[in-house]
């Protein structure tokens, strides 16, 4: 049971995070539409994450519920990918959301939504027939989050030479950090082991093949990975996390038990 | 009285969707089965997307609709097999285009992932549902709601929604 629990705490922290972060832009968005569409893009991510915590809570059980999972832990206890914390600009700008930097939220969603249209179509097939039921309608979602991120990446990558330096950079920037998609945890070996979850290995030349393509039609250079490679999957974060957590979580935590 | 699963097909067969009232859940292909289980009857209904907002309210609303009746069944949320626009009923496609929104494409059969993404999104000529052309444009991905995408004709000149198969 803990290798499912883990695993799927994982699969739910990247959609809530991620979910979060891209709703940073509900109201500030470059145009209209774009504000609408990551605004729906989060609610599919935060509706993805609400099925895998109530999967959690149920084998869990006890007292755990999906409200105590996603307000009630901390940093730490945190399973995502460092990937979907980080601000939406590069690493040396500030916080303001004057500095919110549209190319690297579109780098972000593509590169993440390349592979959990991949992960999601072979997780319908996981030993965990609840997960499998979950990947089936998350596959549907993703496969539009897909197609939208990458068709931006295309417009911003072959756009003005503004778009085309932003876009680069925040490709540059981004990229090390999906080191982390092929470096198994423990708890995702063992739920491979049990047939619960995925080797991504075993995905990753799809994954290459999408990004190449988007890339070489977006005229942008796929940067050399190498470096560190982060272990957000682990419970090791960046400093970003715990902000975005302290604005998810606050009003949870001040109203514990409120119904509205 | 105990009711029979026919007065509870009965009773639904009218719920409007809360987000586009010209359809009926049953059109939509939300609610899936009237049941006679160990417990008394069960009325299955499935979520369209994860995140949908309306989904909480559809199911006050069956349960309320249920209530008025007098008739009392259980709601149950079923994940599997996953919702699709496929499932949509003729006569609700139809009023969604009268309404003027785009009813859904057919799902491509057996599509994987490798495939969706190669197959340019222009290849999907969606007709107008205000003039017919299929001279129409993709604006946005996402529309007024997720389960939407924005096109905009390019002869009458009129915006209009799309729901996007799923």
């Amino acid at each position: 049971m803990s290798a499912a629990v883990d695993y799927l705490l994982h699969l739910a922290d990247n959609a809530l995070v991620l979910g979060q972060r891209n709703a940073e832009w509900c109201g500030h968005g470059p145009i209209l539409e774009e504000d609408i569409a990551q605004s729906n893009v989060s609610l599919d991510l935060i509706g993805q994450a609400r099925m895998l915590y109530q999967l959690v809570a149920t084998l869990k059980g006890g007292d755990a519920t999906e409200d105590k999972l996603a307000y009630f832990r901390d940093t730490h206890e945190f399973r995502n990918y460092t990937l979907l914390e980080l601000p939406h600009h590069g690493p040396l700008s500030g916080y303001a959301s004057s500095s919110l930097d549209y190319g690297t939220t579109i780098v972000r969603n593509f590169l993440y939504s390349a592979l959990m249209a991949l992960l999601w179509e072979a997780l319908e097939k996981s030993a965990n027939a609840d997960l499998a039921a979950i990947a089936a309608k998350s596959l549907k979602e993703v496969r539009y989050h897909l197609r939208h991120s990458r068709d931006w990446l295309v417009r911003l990558g072959d756009g003005t030479d503004e778009s085309h330096a932003r876009s680069q950079a925040s490709l540059d920037h981004l990229f090390p950090y999906t080191q982390e998609f092929w470096a198994h945890s423990p708890a995702e070996a063992a739920a491979v082991e049990a047939g619960i979850g995925v080797d991504l290995n075993t995905l990753k030349a799809d994954w290459d093949a999408i990004v190449d393509a988007a890339l070489a039609e977006a005229t942008l250079q796929r940067p050399a990975a190498g470096g560190y490679v982060p272990e957000g999957k682990q419970g090791v974060h960046s400093e970003h996390l715990g902000f975005l957590l302290a604005e998810m979580q606050s009003l949870a935590r001040a109203h514990p038990n409120g119904v509205w | 009285m105990t009711a029979t699963v026919e007065e509870v097909w009965a009773a639904l067969e009218d719920l409007a969707d809360p987000e586009i009232p010209v359809i009926s859940l049953r059109e939509l292909g939300i609610l899936r089965e009237v049941r006679s289980g160990a417990e008394g009857l069960e009325v299955v209904i499935t979520p369209t997307y994860s995140g949908c907002p309306a989904m909480g309210q559809i199911e006050d609303d069956v349960r309320s609709t249920l209530k008025t009746r007098g008739i009392s069944a259980r709601v149950v949320t079923q994940l599997a097999p996953a919702w699709t626009t496929d499932w949509m009923s003729e006569a609700g496609k139809e009023k969604l285009r009268a309404y003027g929104i785009a009813p859904p494409h057919q799902t491509p059969a057996g599509s994987s992932v490798m495939r969706f993404i190669s197959k340019p999104a222009k290849a999907e000529a969606v007709p107008c549902p205000h003039c017919g052309s299929s001279n129409t444009l993709v604006s946005s991905h996402f529309g007024s709601t997720a389960c939407k995408a924005l096109y905009k004709c390019q002869d009458c000149q009129e915006p209009f929604d799309y729901f996007k198969p799923y």
